[in-house]
């Protein structure tokens, strides 16, 4: 009970952040919004699925993805494509050359389903290619690049070319993917209309719900000591590796937890929207993920989701009043959180806030999450967790649970 | 694929697609060679290196604009003014840059790639603001209009000619700067030991300003040249940079000759491929092929063993 309580809740203080998320988009936001801001904070918050999964990998592993797009947009395409298929039932496409088939296959000249677009006739099917078909590309990137230790600066690069491939083809294959204008015209889910008010409402929740899921699963990781040895990999892999560890591994596992909560994104997405289209998933799109990121925090999986929230409600707000503006502002926005605060958002709670709240209302100061024994260690290394801690007596133990 | 061509037809299209491919890969080379500079030399990505291939190409439209309302005589030569005025202008603003921003981002090199895309950004609105969403052209000299006809059914574009003459200097003068200068000499200590060459009293600063500004400036001369050959809009630059990138990663960041040699094959393989398949597709199996490549030797074509 205790080890729930410690590691997957975060103690005292991760308790407190998560309820207050929690209580923000679970109460605060429903009550205060109508329902088209609702839908928006909706769409937001399947970004900052993105962003919780990009703080696994940029933050903790080390691995910077401008590829998460490809991943969101994969999830998307998914669960888009049963969402066509139930709505080009042949009735309602009585009046194209094959009826049956998605409007924009018709219009390109197909007369038969593609035979991949077959088994997402089936709901089953579709809720596991939503979750496995982003997993595994992400696997077989992974395990093409990390393997080889391609790594760092050129990882970044090749997943930004991979994202531009994927963004190719989707546009260059109109015919079987919808091209530019992606896969519109979603209507209803298992015969349950998603654009009634309702739905939404219904839709929105399990959005929050999942992304909480999400942001458990994400602590889980980071304080196991799975957790420590990534951050030990992000800072000296070398060492890491000496000591016996496969980093490979460990890298590719975590590439794919970052895609699979993308993907998860991804299909609420489709679902509250009503469309997935390839501008979901190039290189710009990706870029911009990753800054929702570096603004909450690249540590603070809380932290990501309230950047999310932010840039997004600025680039609303911004977009609509004052568009030329806005460009500026997200690239100054960019420029200072890198060069002025490294650590985001969480990063100037943390520094400035957290002192002062604990100062003033908890006397003195609330334990931090590792239990004690391993709290002096991580004081002392106020940069990450120094590889010296790893070898000897814990990377031993380490190993044993982890195998 | 080839029953519908004749034998003479085909080899024309090879050499006319070769050719065009020659002129991609003139492009392709210069901003390469600024990009292969900054992040092979001084491993500072700079994501807004299209945007100084940009900063070029606008002024290069606005000198010739100027050349049209002031002085049409001297329309025939203002070109070589607008490609060293387009590499001091970058040169300039790219070491103001390094100045104000990436000499603080030196020890986190994935940090530098998303403070310069931020930087990209705000140099595009920048563009769009002050020249219009608008694609503009600079207006040519007469001797880069035209063609040349060595064969029957053969035409070789002038301005191609005259790009590719532009990039072979710029890249010997790289070459010879690199390794027959005394500033090249201490670009290349800084990259091999940083710590040893401030020992011995190289002003690394120094060397890593105008090296980051260098770049800056040859992404300039690319953006001169790039005014030949298509128009220019605010987001002309970003629409190379991930090509640029692979091309430096693919021939190995720290070589200049793998710069050339990736440029060179990357370019001919897309042009050729490109006449016979949908150009998405070309793209696509291009960009595939150099992934898996990349996969097979992680340090690229032509990699320098560099101590770290």
């Amino acid at each position: 009970m205790s080890a729930i309580y410690r590691n997957l809740l975060g103690g005292r203080s991760g308790l407190i952040g998560l309820a207050i998320l929690a209580g923000l988009i679970l109460l605060v936001l429903p009550a205060l919004l109508d329902i088209f801001r609702l839908n928006l904070v909706g769409k937001y918050l399947t970004y900052a699925f993105v962003a919780v999964g990009l703080v696994l990998c940029w933050g903790y592993g080390g691995i910077l993805s401008l590829g998460q797009g490809v991943f969101f947009g994969l999830g998307g395409y998914c669960m888009a494509m049963f969402l066509k298929l139930e709505a080009s039932d042949p009735q309602s496409t009585a009046i194209q050359t094959t009826p049956g088939i998605p409007d924009f296959m018709d219009w390109n000249q197909i007369t038969a389903l593609p035979w991949f677009w077959e088994p997402f006739n089936n709901l089953g099917f579709t809720l596991l290619a939503v979750l496995v078909v982003p997993t595994v590309f992400a696997y077989l990137i992974g395990l093409a690049m990390f393997k080889r230790r391609v790594g760092g600066v050129y990882f970044a690069i090749i997943t930004q070319v991979i994202a531009a491939i994927v963004t190719i083809l989707i546009v260059g294959q109109q015919g079987y993917t919808g091209g530019i204008n992606g896969i519109t015209d979603l209507k209803t889910l298992g015969g349950w209309d998603i654009r009634t008010d309702s739905a939404k409402y219904i839709l929105y929740y399990v959005n929050a719900l999942l992304l909480l899921g999400c942001i458990l699963i994400g602590r889980y990781i980071t304080t196991s000591k799975f957790g420590r040895l990534l951050l030990a990999m992000r800072d000296k892999e070398d060492r890491v590796r000496f000591s016996g560890y496969d980093v490979a591994d460990f890298k590719i596992f975590v590439f794919c937890v970052g895609a699979l909560f993308s993907a998860i994104g991804g299909a609420m997405f489709t679902l509250q929207v009503g469309f997935m289209s390839p501008s979901f998933v190039g290189i710009v799109p990706s870029i911009e993920m990753v800054i929702y990121t570096a603004v909450g925090g690249r540590l603070s999986l809380l932290g990501a989701v309230y950047g999310t929230l932010l840039v997004n409600a600025g680039k609303t707000a911004f977009s609509e009043s004052f568009p030329e503006l806005w460009l500026f502002l997200m690239g100054g926005l960019f420029i200072a959180v890198v060069m002025f605060f490294p650590n985001g958002l969480a990063g100037i709670y943390e520094k400035y806030i957290q002192p002062y709240l604990s100062l003033r209302y908890f006397r003195k100061r609330t334990p931090s999450a590792p239990p004690p024994a391993t709290a002096k260690r991580s004081a002392s290394s106020s940069g990450g967790l120094t590889p010296s801690a790893l070898p000897g007596a814990t990377g031993r133990v380490m190993k044993n649970q982890e195998s | 694929m080839f029953d519908a061509y004749t034998t003479a037809e085909l080899g024309n299209i090879f050499v006319m697609q070769g050719f065009a491919g020659l002129s991609l890969f003139s492009v392709l080379l210069l901003m390469a060679l600024g990009l292969a500079i900054i992040f092979g030399q001084m491993g500072v990505i700079n994501m807004a290196h299209g945007e100084f291939m940009t900063i070029g190409a606008y002024t290069t439209v606005m000198l010739s604009t100027l050349t049209e309302q002031y002085a049409p005589g001297f329309l025939s030569y203002y070109f070589f003014f607008a490609i060293a005025l387009s590499f001091l202008i970058a040169f300039g603003i790219g070491y103001l840059v390094e100045l104000g921003m990436i000499r603080h981002l030196y020890k986190r090199p994935l940090d530098t790639l998303l403070a310069t895309w931020g930087l990209s950004l705000i140099m595009q609105q920048i563009f769009r603001s002050s020249f219009g969403a608008r694609e503009v052209s600079a207006t040519l000299p007469d001797w880069l209009m035209g063609s040349w006809q060595p064969v029957e059914g053969m035409d070789i574009p002038l301005n191609g000619l005259f790009v590719m003459g532009l990039t072979i200097s710029v890249t010997l003068g790289v070459v010879l700067f690199m390794f027959r200068s005394r500033w090249g000499l201490r670009v290349r200590a800084t990259t091999q030991n940083r710590i040893m060459s401030g020992a011995v009293g190289i002003n690394t600063t120094k060397v890593d300003r105008v090296t980051f500004a260098l770049g800056c400036g040859l992404a300039g001369i690319a953006g001169a040249a790039f005014t030949t050959i298509a128009s220019t809009g605010p987001t002309t630059g970003s629409l190379y940079i991930v090509d640029t990138f692979l091309v430096v990663v693919f021939g190995g960041a720290q070589s200049l000759f793998g710069t050339i040699a990736s440029a060179f094959s990357i370019a001919q393989a897309q042009s050729i491929m490109e006449f016979f398949m949908a150009s998405s597709m070309a793209k696509v199996l291009t960009l595939m092929t150099i992934i898996g490549i990349l996969m097979l030797r992680p340090e690229g074509l032509f990699s320098i063993k560099v101590r770290k």
